[in-house]
């Protein structure tokens, strides 16, 4: 993954010294509390309902060991020893003190990370597949991409007050987009042109949050050497013509469809005239240094394990599960990718103690070339495991909590931390995904059901993504009191779309029932080969409400 | 008589005033015998007169369009962006379009709600005198300007992204 150099390392320097002047000037009272606010956000830091949480930038969710060990100690010296996978790829700590975050800033430039533009109004962390650079269907690996965006983006002086955050996500596979690009400000999908050459199809003014919208296309293809000019004329037409009256009019989506998507993309192919051939145009000289930081490690050359694999599958039920649910297919034979799930009943999804930091960063080193990945559903994943060391593997996570083997099904879900944590939310989200654990903890059952994304968010800026989920629960405020209201049928892969909304919201204690008779429909109605989203498309939305409101 | 402080953190005076847009009927009221910023629109539309004159210049509030006065920003001897709230960043976009697509190459001001951490972001972009909010402590405003001795991406300030600087 990209080591950093001395210029990055003296703008990573410089930063925590900019941020220690800043906050002493915020607690000297020379600066006001509402412009003190987009400079600690943009350094990671929200003042919450409870106490400050500090999110902490993973770049496109990679991690190295020593990263994961530094973040363990910073939990332990500065907070309450545990942290949250967010859903960008994000680590956030609950309960650190104001005063201290320069110097857990100082800690992490130490080993070359930071919590730049995590908040605010500005360009966000560039996300992309977690499985980048190990599946067997990408163009490319999309993480060198990643990385240059965030140097550009990297406190960009045009962009630092926009309207509203700027979200990028880039895709590289051709079958799958574990990235969601099409709910996204910018999303980029690797493609190639009829010459071959590679490049990206350009999605702009997808969200979530108020108005949820899947991102139209507003370029086919873009070659790879433009992508910085053009997400720079993108987010100056944005910054120009993007609303400031109303803040939950402001996302680039409502520009987006308020000019109509031509029309938008129009204005962006004239900006972008006029800067296309600037010093901003990359260089292949440029890709190719930063390509030589993603390059494969040093895999043994080895055959598929398959023999071994079915034996052991065989001799151990518990095992099989696993391998078939929280392990994927490699690119190279005899390799792995096995994803670490937080998602243990009892536990918020995402949640890891400093322990496990620690446990995940041994495992990196033993298991998987000393590096680790953060995924968007709030799991880790170790991407290069010998297979003939799975078993071995699967044996030293159990007893961590890293082996529940529901990664893609109902119990898999995402969550925002919600309303035990979130001074935004208008609900809790936690206790309501613990109960539906607990409801649904027969692992066969889940399995029978199949992948299933459901998705909860505290409040309408759907952290927790519910737009996009299979079963999307959103918690609302009803005159004081905490409802949650569902929807059905979103999806965030290429065939993305946005649920829709089943009908008055209802009771936490309701919810595990009114997920149970969604199941239920689901089940009766299924044919052998339908996962949910696919009865859900092909019967609607009726059949359900029937049910649920019966 | 507003302290203006320069891009090298500087601190000097000057007497140039910024008139206000005139209610709609009032005429525009131009102090005697002082230099005076006046919304650009208006400047265009009383060209004849003011074109060539070393006493006026213009002001861009954080909506209008730099495009605007395109092919004629040299003929000024100063340009102001207004940054109304120091939330508003189109003022940035409007200070590089002037340097870099209509080449302006004379002094260009930020005014309204100028603080010490936007600063660097203003020189940046390409302007070279800052007015200050009179509450925040100007003997601040070099540091502030000079946090970072290091850059990723092109600007007015340099040209070259620090990744072609890489290369060479």
């Amino acid at each position: 993954m990209y080591v950093y150099d001395e210029h990055d390392r003296k703008i990573a320097a410089e930063r925590v010294a900019q941020f220690r002047d800043q906050t002493e000037r915020a607690l000297a009272g020379e600066l006001s509390e509402e412009e003190f606010l987009p400079l600690r956000l943009q350094n990671g830091l929200y003042v919450q309902r409870v106490a400050p949480m500090l999110r902490i930038c993973v770049p496109y969710g990679m991690l190295r060991s020593e990263q994961l060990r530094r973040l363990a100690r910073i939990t332990r010296d500065y907070d309450k020893g545990y942290a949250h996978v967010t859903t960008r790829t994000n680590i956030q700590l609950n309960w650190p003190r104001i005063e201290d975050v320069p110097d857990i800033l100082g800690e992490l430039a130490e080993v070359e990370m930071h919590a730049n533009q995590t908040s605010g109004n500005c360009i966000r962390n560039t996300t992309t597949d977690q499985f980048s650079g190990v599946q067997k269907d990408e163009l490319a690996d999309p993480r060198p991409y990643c990385e240059i965006i965030r140097q550009w983006s990297t406190f960009h002086p045009e962009f630092a007050f926009l309207p509203r955050k700027f979200k990028i996500a880039v895709n590289a596979s051709e079958h799958t987009d574990r990235a969601a690009i099409q709910v996204h400000d910018i999303g980029l999908q690797m493609v190639r042109n009829e010459q071959g050459e590679l490049g990206f199809r350009v999605h702009v003014g997808g969200g979530l949050g108020r108005t949820p919208m899947v991102g139209p296309t507003i370029r086919e293809f873009l070659p790879e050497l433009d992508l910085l000019t053009y997400l720079e004329a993108v987010v100056r037409v944005y910054n120009r013509y993007g609303r400031r009256d109303n803040k939950f009019k402001a996302r680039i989506k409502i520009l987006v469809k308020a000019l109509s998507p031509a029309t938008f993309a129009e204005k962006v192919e004239a900006e972008w005239q006029q800067i296309k051939d600037s010093p901003t145009r990359l260089t292949n000289e440029e890709i190719n240094r930063v390509k030589a930081y993603f390059t494969e490690p040093a895999y043994d050359a080895l055959e598929d394990a398959t023999d071994l694999l079915s034996q052991q599958r065989f001799e151990n039920r518990e095992f099989d599960r696993w391998l078939t649910h929280n392990v994927a297919e490699h690119k190279k034979p005899g390799y792995a990718i096995v994803t670490l799930t937080l998602k243990k009943t009892g536990t918020p999804p995402g949640d890891v103690t400093d322990r496990q930091l620690e446990q995940i960063a041994d495992l990196a080193d033993e298991y998987s070339f000393g590096e680790a990945r953060a995924t968007h559903e709030q799991n880790m994943v170790l991407a290069d495991v010998r297979q003939d060391r799975l078993f071995e593997l699967w044996e030293a996570i159990t007893g961590m909590g890293f082996a529940t083997a529901n990664l893609n099904t109902l119990t898999d879900m995402i969550c925002c931390p919600g309303g035990d944590y979130c001074a935004l939310a208008n609900a809790k989200s936690l206790p309501v995904a613990d109960a539906i654990q607990r409801q649904f903890d027969d692992l066969d059952y889940l399995y029978d059901l199949g992948p299933i994304d459901l998705n909860i968010s505290g409040c309408m800026n759907a952290c927790g993504h519910h737009h996009v989920g299979h079963i999307g629960i959103l918690g609302v405020d009803k005159k004081g009191a905490e409802f949650y209201q569902v929807s059905l049928g979103g999806s965030s892969q290429h065939d993305a779309n946005i649920g829709k909304i089943l009908g008055p919201s209802f009771a936490r204690e309701a919810m595990p029932n009114v997920v149970s008779k969604i199941i239920d429909v689901f089940v009766e109605n299924r044919t052998e080969e339908e996962t949910f989203l696919d009865t859900y498309r092909r019967v609607g939305l009726n059949p359900f409400k029937e049910r649920v409101y019966a | 008589m507003p302290d203006v402080i320069a891009a090298d953190g500087t601190i000097r005076n000057d007497n140039w005033v910024v008139v206000a847009r005139p209610a709609e009927g009032d005429s525009l009221d131009i102090p005697e015998g002082q230099p005076a910023l006046i919304p650009a629109d208006l400047w265009l539309a009383g060209y004849e007169h003011f074109t060539g004159r070393a006493d006026i210049g213009v002001w861009f509030d954080s909506h209008d369009e730099p495009e605007l006065l395109q092919g004629k920003v040299n003929e000024l001897p100063l340009i102001a962006v207004n940054f109304p709230r120091f939330v508003d960043g189109r003022g940035y976009s409007i200070g590089r379009l002037l340097r870099e697509r209509f080449g302006y190459a004379g002094e260009m001001r930020a005014i309204g709600d100028v603080l010490l951490d936007q600063l660097q972001f203003m020189k940046r972009c390409g302007f070279d005198s800052y007015v200050l909010r009179a509450d925040k402590d100007i003997t601040k405003a070099a540091r502030c300007l000079n946090f970072f001795s290091e850059t990723y991406q092109a600007a007015v300030d340099n040209d070259v992204p620090l990744f072609r600087r890489r290369a060479s």
